[in-house]
């Protein structure tokens, strides 16, 4: 009995020291190896005595079992510990800058013609598009603005051929003829695109962009102008109330006719749209004129609406802090840089508008 | 149009307060720009008293002194007038002031090393007198109990400016104004007091309007005012030009301004003595000429109205009068005019010979034809007690009588477009007070319109009369109802919006440049494409509208080289012009890279940008898009912009006629006739319109979904093929011999040199072949492997490479 006790004592003594996996295995060879010291103690088995037998037998392979959990578990720790220096050894230095990527960016222009899409269509408007080149009826005549009105001096058309009847759309108000010559009311759209006055300073390009929206039905009247202007303000510039002033105007095409201001104020230098007892014009709009009604073969005692038109541009200096129209155009890739959105960022009713 | 408030009300009798009668206007559509004064500027400038004044420490000329300006602070001014001493009274200036004399604008200044804050002033700065030496000294007696009070008295009213919308010329006289502004509750409209003048005796000179065809007058009315000393204006109506910010010139040109600015009639004044027997309005004569008071000779046109006498050419009928027969400071004897022109022919001659003058402006949106009359008792009235003179008889010749108009108005139309409800009285109330004659017949008004107000021809108009003196306040918002019925996008909208942003996301940035783009640079991109002027171009480097994105985007690639970047990805959707005519136009993706990938990378070999590069983008775009990649197929055929050996064309099918994209190098001559310079520049083109729409939608699609999960096998082969053997065709070759069995087909390797003979090279692919049916047995891959390399040589003329 000692002797095996002694076996044992030795050995856990042993694996309690610090070894590498061949000593463990040099170890293992001699205990339980065809000749080790517990293989060898089963062999005295046979010559005990039989009362002896039982205990040496019961002994025997407790500390068999004992050895063999020691053995395990230091396997265990020895294999856990090769394992974490070698990972130790590949350690990289992970500050170091991740593989290139690219990021692209969508313009301002474009970002807001998605927004304003967007907050239009959860009212039921679709989208319409026209010819950037227009000729002279549509962009003017049918929208009952005769050769002779003076508000076409208001309109510095760059034209396509001496005879001035090719021309560069200045607004997209021909959209609207289009749109209702090609179709029968009701008629509910938008349509933003790129429009052209031969204009340049500061605030005006000769090149801007506009969004046009029509609502054409039986009883369309300025009430729902109201309320539709109401929300698409509200809605863009994502606030919950909004100060707006509808003010008298005059457009050929429509009567009568509004300009809308909105309130806004300076807090640290910057624009803040909504509240404030400064006014800044952003839009123009009014009860389509029964003369268009009548030019697009519309019936002006049956159907009326409203329709009105907006600076793209202009509604994204204000909603983005943009000081300068000029620039949207100049593709100066810092100010793309800066001003763009990620394509990602998709403008929509569900996931709200732009990050 | 500009107006001071005490000239308002001349014809306007209130009591309600400035402000409340400036949001007015605009509230009733007469929007006002500005209110202000006019000579602001010299607010700045106030009485001071020098409180110490002591030499600066850094010179020995300049002294600062502690002045008291008024304020609870004195402030400190570094002074180099002799003359600065303690107790002066004098003239302050402080930071922001703009100094008469020389319109220098005044800022807080260290000078010598001391802030100074303004500047005392001399006579002559303030245009005063001539006197520069020294600053202005003030006598103790008359300014003492001044200090921190302006020096210049504010005798300038403040200016009301208005922005007039073109429909409204009667608010382009004071009376207009008013009489808006009483019919919204400002006030009440004065009646137009007129002295009873004395005439005598008959117009002398002859006038007669002629028949011509269009004449542009149809009312001519004159008197003649004989024996009249022309002189300087008297005080009050020389201060209400200035007022205006016009210059006082002559009682009699004074005199005809301001009726003009008051009543909105325009008159002109003629030296009777220089009228050649008598006035004859007619339409001119191509070849006539005359010179103006602008002093410039015009060449006239046929069918131009013009005022002439028996030598010629006088003046141009509401446009602009003649040096010939104008009034100067001696002129003794004047013929008024007081005429009507017809707004049609006052801009056909006014935009054809490019004058553009008051009166025009006026004329052009319609002067009251009734107002005739009226101008000219006005102006002899203040002639004569001005100038002095005998009035004659009013002269009138018309052609035309100008009967008002009538039109019946529906009251309910009303509020079936504003969706308010105002009653029958109140508008009776609005419409006489702008001037209508109203009567009520049953739901109807008759109603007669004001000459005054060629803008009104119909009942709509009038809903607009009564809605924006009620008020646009008083319209309700109606929410908007959130129902759909058509979709937002059609599928070509949808198309372009994706790939915008599917374009963008690959790393490049989405610019917008303009339509048009300039002659020169639009040639190297027009291929045979026809060239769009505008006739009327901003400048003549953007005469043309662009036949390709690629003009702009390399213009604009350049100037941001020039800003120092090397790595540029660019991109632009938009019009690319064909024709002149409405629709001749595409929608089409540019896109430009320049530079090098994974420049300055410490884990990534950097290259310049190349073919594939592009190519990648487009293919990933497309097939992002929807569009199938294995049924796509490139040429390589390109635009001459492009690199001839490296670039080429996508087709979405083989049997396709139009190429859906283009892609590729850009052509070094390019570069070099822009003067870029880069590494590398590759670019690509989409043709949105050529995309067809899917025939199926997704949902259609994604219910066949099928799949194998039998043994997939790879087969590694290498081909000896003509060099200018296309690899596209023979994965072609390939994968038409079993569709069924060979799932993908990979080129892992080209080789050229060393083993392959010259003329060839070795195209080393990797394909995956599976069953859906069962595992393939190894002699199934013999098969199929013997059959691949057959085909490909008897199709292609290659050989295996062993």
């Amino acid at each position: 009995m000692s002797d095996i006790k002694k076996i044992k004592d030795d050995y856990l003594n042993k694996l309690n020291n610090d070894l590498n996996i061949e000593s463990l295995n040099q170890i293992k060879t001699e205990l339980f190896g065809k000749n080790g010291k517990i293989s060898h103690s089963f062999k005295k088995l046979g010559s005990l005595p039989t009362d002896e037998r039982k205990k040496f037998a019961s002994d025997l392979n407790s500390i068999k079992n004992e050895l063999q959990v020691k053995i395990d578990s230091k396997l265990q720790e020895i294999e856990t510990k090769e394992i974490n220096s070698k990972l130790e050894n590949e350690k990289v230095d992970v500050t170091l800058p991740e593989r290139e990527f690219s990021r692209g960016k969508i313009h301002p222009v474009s970002q807001v013609i998605d927004e304003i899409s967007s907050i239009f269509s959860e009212i039921g408007f679709s989208v319409e598009e026209g010819p950037d080149i227009e000729n002279e009826h549509y962009n003017f005549t049918a929208l009952n603005t005769p050769d002779n009105h003076p508000a076409r001096d208001m309109h510095d058309t760059f034209y396509i051929d001496n005879n001035k009847e090719l021309l560069l759309r200045t607004h997209t108000s021909p959209v609207q003829v289009r749109t209702m010559l090609n179709g029968k009311p009701p008629f509910k759209i938008i349509a933003p695109g790129r429009t052209y006055r031969s204009d340049s300073d500061q605030t005006h390009s000769p090149m801007f962009h506009q969004v046009e929206g029509l609502h054409i039905d039986k009883d369309i009247n300025m009430g729902h102008l109201k309320g539709c202007l109401n929300y698409f303000i509200k809605s863009f510039f994502e606030v919950d109330k909004i100060k707006m002033r509808f003010r008298p105007s005059h457009f050929p095409f429509t009567e009568p006719s509004a300009e809308v201001d909105i309130g806004y104020e300076i807090k640290d230098g910057k624009i803040v749209i909504g509240e404030g007892d400064k006014w800044l014009e952003i839009l123009g709009c009014g009860m389509v004129h029964p003369n268009v009604l009548k030019n697009v073969k519309v019936n002006p005692d049956k159907y009326q609406g409203y329709a009105f038109g907006i600076g793209i541009d202009r509604l994204g200096m204000l909603k983005y802090g943009i000081n300068d129209l000029r620039a949207f155009f100049e593709t100066d890739y810092r100010w793309l840089n800066h001003f763009g959105f990620d394509p990602l960022d998709v403008p929509s009713n569900y996931r709200g508008l732009s990050r | 149009m500009k107006f001071t408030i005490s000239w308002l009300k001349e014809h306007l009798d209130t009591q309600k307060k400035v402000n409340e009668l400036i949001e007015k206007l605009t509230d009733i559509g007469l929007e006002v720009e500005s209110f202000e004064n006019l000579n602001s500027s010299l607010d700045s400038f106030k009485v001071a008293k020098i409180i110490n004044a002591e030499q600066h420490p850094n010179a020995d000329r300049l002294r600062i002194c502690d002045v008291d300006v008024g304020l609870d602070d004195t402030v400190k001014v570094v002074c180099g007038a002799p003359n600065a001493k303690k107790d002066l009274l004098t003239i302050y200036a402080g930071p922001g002031s703009i100094i008469p004399k020389n319109n220098m604008k005044l800022s807080v200044s260290k000078i010598r090393g001391v802030t100074s804050y303004g500047m005392l002033c001399s006579e002559s700065e303030l245009n005063l007198s001539n006197e520069s030496e020294g600053i202005t000294e003030l006598t103790t007696s008359k300014y003492s109990d001044k200090i921190g009070k302006n020096f210049f008295k504010s005798n300038t009213e403040k200016v009301v400016d208005l922005s007039i919308t073109p429909n409204r010329p009667d608010c382009l006289g004071v009376r207009g104004i008013a009489r808006d502004l009483a019919a919204a509750g400002i006030g009440k409209l004065k009646k137009i007091s007129l002295k009873n003048i004395k005439k005598n005796g008959s117009q002398k000179i002859k006038v007669s309007i002629t028949k011509d065809k269009n004449q542009g007058c149809t009312v001519f009315g004159s008197c003649l005012i004989e024996g009249v000393i022309n002189k300087e204006s008297p005080q009050w109506l020389k201060e209400k030009i200035i007022s205006l910010g016009q210059k006082p010139i002559s009682a009699v040109v004074d005199i005809t301004n301001y009726v003009m600015l008051d009543l909105n009639r325009p008159l002109h004044a003629y030296d009777a003595d220089k009228i050649d027997k008598e006035i004859i309005v007619r339409n001119s004569k191509k070849g006539e000429t005359f010179e103006a008071l602008d002093n410039k000779e015009y060449k006239l046109g046929d069918d131009m109205c013009v005022i002439s006498d028996k030598s010629g050419v006088l003046g141009l009928g509401g446009i602009i009068g003649g040096t010939r027969s104008g009034t100067e400071i001696n002129t003794k004897n004047i013929l008024l005019e007081s005429a009507y022109f017809i707004p049609r022919s006052i801009r056909k001659t006014s935009k054809l010979l490019n004058i553009d003058t008051d009166a025009k402006f006026r004329f052009e949106r319609g002067i009251d034809p009734q107002s005739i009359e009226l101008g000219l008792s006005k102006a002899a009235e203040l002639i004569s007690e001005i100038c002095g003179g005998k009035i004659s008889n009013f002269d009138i010749q018309q052609i035309d009588k100008h009967e008002k108009n009538k039109i019946k108005f529906n009251v309910s139309l009303f509020e079936k477009i504003t969706g308010f409800k105002v009653n029958d009285n109140e508008i009776i109330k609005i419409l006489t007070d702008l001037g209508f004659e109203v009567s009520k017949e049953k739901f109807k008004l008759n109603l007669t319109i004001p000459t005054w107000r060629p803008d009104i021809t119909q009942p709509i108009d009038i809903v607009e009369e009564i809605v924006r003196i009620k008020g646009y306040e008083n319209i309700k918002t109606l929410q908007p109802e959130k129902t759909i019925t058509k979709d937002t996008l059609n599928a070509q909208q949808k198309l372009f919006h994706f790939l915008q942003r599917s374009v963008a996301s690959k790393g490049y940035f989405e610019t917008v440049t303009w339509s048009f783009t300039d002659s020169k640079i639009n040639k190297l991109f027009k291929e045979n494409l026809k060239e769009i002027k505008i006739v009327n171009p901003i400048s003549s480097d953007l005469d043309v509208l662009r036949n390709s994105i690629f003009t702009n985007l390399t213009f604009y690639l350049k100037k941001n080289l020039d800003r120092g970047f090397k790595d540029i990805s660019l991109f632009e959707i938009g019009p690319i012009f064909k024709g002149s005519k409405p629709g001749e136009q595409s929608t089409v993706i540019g896109a430009i890279k320049s530079g090098k990938v994974s420049r300055l990378n410490w884990n990534e070999k950097e290259r310049i940008v190349d073919v594939f590069d592009v190519k990648k983008d487009v293919i990933q775009t497309l097939v992002e898009a929807g569009y199938d990649r294995q049924s796509f197929f490139v040429r390589d055929k390109s635009p001459a912009y492009y690199h001839p050996g490296k670039s080429g064309s996508v087709y979405l099918d083989k049997d396709e006629i139009d190429p859906v994209a283009y892609f590729g190098e850009i052509h070094p001559n390019i570069l070099k006739k822009l003067d870029i310079k880069t590494e590398g520049l590759v670019g690509f083109e989409i043709y949105i319109d050529y995309l067809r729409e899917h025939k199926t939608k997704l949902k259609d699609l994604k219910t066949n979904f099928e799949y194998s999960d039998y043994q997939k096998s790879e087969r590694d082969f290498a081909f000896v093929v003509d060099k200018n053997f296309k690899a596209q065709d023979l994965i072609e070759i390939i994968s038409s011999i079993d569709k069924n069995l060979i799932r993908s087909i990979k080129i892992f390797d080209i080789y050229e040199g060393e083993n392959i003979p010259q003329d060839k090279k070795s195209i080393a692919l990797n394909v995956t072949i599976q069953s859906s049916e069962k595992t393939l047995e190894e002699t199934d891959l013999e098969k199929i492997n013997k059959l691949i390399i057959s085909t490909v040589e008897t199709k292609s003329g290659a050989k295996i490479r062993s």
